[in-house]
């Protein structure tokens, strides 16, 4: 189970959540987008970017509240909200975009 | 299929037709042998199930070792034999189970669940299957066998229904949970558990999340309800010396609308004007040990809440809203972690917090303003554990009762559910036991659709658009699946966040012009 980036081979799980985090580059986004059939535009960045931030700091995905707090602040409510956060990532901001962004997967009763 | 009823008012746009020709939400399906024998979850990595004390993975003597496993479980747990040799045949529990009802495969009838174990035990435990296997339906343990325990013993949600139909009470779960034990101990273990008490042990919670991250969750909320309300609120963490300690499922601080309740926990406690405190160390109130049938790694988990509560000097622990937890809290944490006898014993120890906040309401502590909450029309799903597996307040019937008082003391526009679907005949969500995962997502949307129709009826009646749940994993299980099924995936609420919306707090600034959170756009979609 793998990607291929530019020639090189990336490992994921069953799921396609990347198995080594440190293996994260923006070609491999735009790789995992495709296969989750979603077109990165600048907003989807934006949501990627804050997530790879916030992971650097706490080690763990922000809460789906605390994302659209941060995308709302930076690009305003008509971007940062709920609604908007499920069309840009139809499988939810924390699974999918996650994926995307390189980091694990939110266990639990999430 | 019959059209639906006339009196039908608001029917939700795109509402897949799912109720019977009779409008039955528990009508029988047609068969459809074997059709989830390719339903299985995400088997374990070696790393997750060592971490637990299993076999990283099967072992060359696994048949040997699960046959003797089998002999130990039957020794040591009297009800497990019992189990085992009581069944007659009867037939009372084979429209019981919501995933049958959903599937149509018969090995989900809760009787052909339990003789997948009960065949092998046969075989080898009793006179007749040892010596004339083929007169009792015994079978040897193959990996076939085993390969089927894997598939069908992940398609059951523990959630008890059936054992209230039985007339000898052969408890399904009981069953379930033991052939689970049983592939954990020869290295076949289920990702999804597995995983998540790991992160408990490495961590404290389920999520993995770290005293940093939590702590900084935490003081974003209470900026989030002083914007909302101009009140102060704490939520305050590993505070040494606070009265009660807090024990709620991390999912509180991380999903919707899960932390929408946690902010009602919040409002409720500062309103109570009580000392309170979440702990980074027992940040996790569920308990996946009970999942797995593994007494010890759910007596690890409960020791984390027992250590916490000292440290912390508290007098009382509360458990927030999670379903089984609050079956383990209730049932058992005196047997595994106890005694408490270090906590206040004028208090129910523990405590739901549901029991706390109807002590407050009629206490009159809490000023209420129901209207916040007339866009709602709401019903309740009784969760499983809860309703089956303990108890709430001091009378029979107390976890039915207080739910719904406190939801009728918020909300002006409340009604049941079916009663055949609901408080001790509830149907699952689907998604408890161990199933929250996505790759079984099949059948946690057929596991769902005996309370998805049964929601239907009381949409279709009196325009029901949001159903309260105190369960972790229903609320996530229900957010996920209602949208197959045409609501909105905001229309699970939290019972505290409809309490959050009611509360007016000392000193607060709006008044009545404030938009309740987070449902309006659910309500929207279902008119």
């Amino acid at each position: 189970m793998s990607y291929e980036v530019n020639g090189q081979t990336v490992e994921h799980d069953e799921e396609g959540y990347i198995t080594n985090l440190n293996d994260w580059s923006k070609e491999l986004a735009e790789v995992i987008a495709k296969q989750e059939e979603v077109e990165m535009t600048d907003e989807h960045w934006a949501v990627v970017n804050f997530l790879r931030d916030y992971y650097e700091e706490y080690q763990i995905a922000p809460a789906v509240r605390v994302l659209i707090k941060a995308i709302k602040k930076q690009l305003g409510p008509e971007i940062g909200n709920n609604k908007y956060m499920y069309e840009l990532f139809p499988y939810g901001p924390a699974k999918q975009a996650c994926k995307i962004a390189g980091l694990p997967k939110p266990t639990g009763c999430v | 299929m019959a059209p639906l009823d006339d009196s039908a008012k608001k029917k939700p746009a795109e509402m897949m037709d799912v109720r019977g020709p009779d409008g039955d939400p528990l009508e029988i399906p047609k068969f459809a042998c074997e059709s989830m024998r390719e339903s299985e979850p995400y088997p374990a990595y070696p790393e997750h199930n060592l971490k637990l004390g299993f076999p990283g993975e099967l072992i060359d003597n696994w048949q040997e070792v699960a046959i003797a496993k089998i002999g130990e479980l039957a020794k040591k747990n009297r009800a497990f034999q019992v189990y085992l040799d009581a069944c007659v045949k009867c037939g009372a529990c084979t429209d019981k189970c919501h995933y049958f009802l959903g599937s149509g495969d018969p090995k989900n009838m809760p009787v052909a669940r339990q003789d997948l174990l009960r065949s092998v035990y046969r075989r080898y435990y009793t006179f007749a299957g040892k010596y004339f296997p083929w007169l009792v339906g015994a079978r040897d343990l193959t990996k076939e066998v085993l390969d089927e325990w894997y598939a069908y013993y992940h398609q059951c949600s523990q959630c008890r229904r059936c054992s209230v139909f039985c007339p000898y009470g052969i408890d399904t779960a009981e069953i379930s949970m033991a052939a689970r034990e049983i592939m954990d101990s020869i290295g076949i273990g289920q990702k999804y558990c597995n995983e998540i008490i790991g992160k408990v042990k490495d961590v404290g919670n389920n999520l993995g999340l770290q005293e940093k991250a939590l702590a900084a969750t935490l003081e974003g909320l209470e900026e989030d309800i002083e914007d909302d309300t101009g009140v102060s609120v704490r939520i305050p963490l590993d505070e040494k010396g606070a009265d009660i300690l807090l024990v709620t499922p991390s999912a509180d601080f991380f999903a919707e609308p899960h932390i929408e309740g946690l902010i009602g926990y919040a409002k409720v406690f500062h309103q109570a004007g009580v000392s309170w405190t979440l702990s980074s160390y027992a940040s996790e109130a569920a308990n996946f040990g009970l999942f797995i049938g593994s007494y010890e790694n759910m007596r690890d988990v409960s020791l984390r809440i027992r250590k916490a509560a000292e440290d912390l000097g508290v007098k009382r622990i509360i458990f927030g809203e999670c379903g089984h937890a609050w079956r383990v809290a209730y049932s058992f944490l005196n047997t595994l972690a106890g005694p408490f006898d270090f906590l206040d014993q004028n208090y129910p120890i523990p405590q739901h917090i549901l029991e706390f906040t109807w002590n407050e309401i009629q206490k009159g502590t809490l000023k209420l303003d129901k209207s916040r909450n007339d866009h709602i029309r709401l019903t309740y799903h009784d969760s499983c554990n809860v309703a089956r597996a303990s108890r709430m307040g001091d009378k029979p019937g107390g976890q039915f009762e207080i739910p719904r008082n406190v939801l009728k003391a918020v909300c002006n526009h409340y009604y049941d559910m079916d009663r055949d679907t609901i408080m001790e005949s509830t149907v699952c969500c689907g998604g408890g036991g161990g199933l929250l995962t996505d790759e079984i997502m099949d059948l946690r949307v057929k596991g769902a659709g005996p309370r998805m129709k049964a929601l239907k009826q009381v949409t279709d009646d009196f325009g029901v658009t949001h159903m309260a749940a105190i369960c972790a994993i229903c609320k996530t299980q229900f957010s996920k699946v209602m949208p197959k099924y045409g609501y909105g995936m905001d229309s699970i609420l939290s019972v505290h966040q409809l309490v959050s919306n009611a509360i007016i707090l000392d000193g607060q600034e709006d008044g009545e012009d404030a938009a309740p959170q987070g449902d309006a756009a659910a309500a929207e979609a279902n008119q």
